[in-house]
């Protein structure tokens, strides 16, 4: 497995359950490879953004806008 | 923070204050705002995103009486707003045209050759980092201007499913269902969609030092 193979599949477990063998090559892989296990991560990072991303701008946003306009 | 709405540790506090805030046209327009800029986000159609902001607080001033707390009625403004935006996006379907798919192809192979080497390997300067440095955890006002700035600079069809599945939340089938899409199409949607964005976050956010603690 290299590492485009890998992304690929970091990338898609967070749509559907890797095969057993899919799993193990990807678990050898990562021990093996620090830039796709930061990418894998990073993966779950860009998940949790995009969760925290409405509520995060509403409230930033709405506190910003406090301070405009008397 | 603590915007969760669970009704049960809240209590039946005052049942006008979310009337009271719709009312409140300073509040209103902010909430406006936001909206719009959201929905402009995944619509990128600024007649269309008004169009469902307007629905969407319509479809909110009706059922008003329910909503006690402002947190708990920016979450459901906007859980109304994403329904609004699905159902716009449905109408769009056909306009994935299939001559476009070509120059895709070539631009999608030239930003995987910039960061691949022949044999599938990373190039070294495009390694991955690590996000757990020091703007690891800061979500602040500055980081999500930044986020923004990756989202737009996403090709439109990327952008647009990604938002459906990790904003709006959908399922991968009603995704595909509602933009005649294979799952392995989906796969490789969502797989460039995050390769652009992981790349534009590590270079403009976390990768770039700053002063400061």
């Amino acid at each position: 497995m290299n590492c485009k193979q890998a992304t690929r599949l970091l990338s898609e477990r967070q749509e559907r359950t890797l095969s057993r063998k899919e799993q193990m090559a990807l678990k050898i892989h990562i021990m093996v490879c620090r830039g796709c296990r930061n990418f894998g991560d990073q993966m779950t990072a860009l998940r949790s953004f995009s969760k925290s991303y409405s509520k995060a701008r509403a409230s930033t946003d709405h506190n910003a806008g406090d301070k405009n306009e008397p | 923070m603590n915007y969760a709405p669970t009704s049960a540790q809240q209590g039946p506090d005052n049942p006008t204050s979310a009337s009271e805030l719709l009312a409140d046209s300073q509040f209103l327009q902010e909430l406006r705002r936001q909206m719009v800029k959201f929905a402009r986000l995944q619509l990128q159609d600024d007649d269309q995103a008004e169009d469902v902001v307007q629905e969407a607080l319509a479809g909110a001033m009706k059922n008003v009486g329910s909503f006690a707390r402002k947190s708990a009625l920016k979450t459901w403004v906007f859980s109304i707003l994403k329904y609004k935006i699905v159902d716009a996006l449905r109408y769009r379907q056909r306009i994935i045209v299939t001559s476009e798919l070509a120059d895709d192809e070539q631009r999608e192979q030239q930003f995987m050759d910039s960061l691949f080497k022949s044999n599938g390997h990373w190039h070294s300067a495009e390694r991955p980092s690590s996000w757990n440095g020091p703007q690891g955890g800061v979500q602040s006002e500055h980081f999500w201007r930044v986020f923004d700035a990756c989202l737009n600079g996403l090709p439109e069809k990327q952008a647009r499913v990604f938002m459906m599945r990790e904003f709006v939340e959908l399922e991968s089938e009603e995704i595909c269902e509602q933009l005649a899409l294979t799952t392995s199409n989906l796969h490789v949607i969502l797989y460039r969609a995050r390769m652009r964005l992981r790349e534009c976050l590590e270079n403009n956010w976390f990768d770039v030092p700053r002063e400061g603690p």
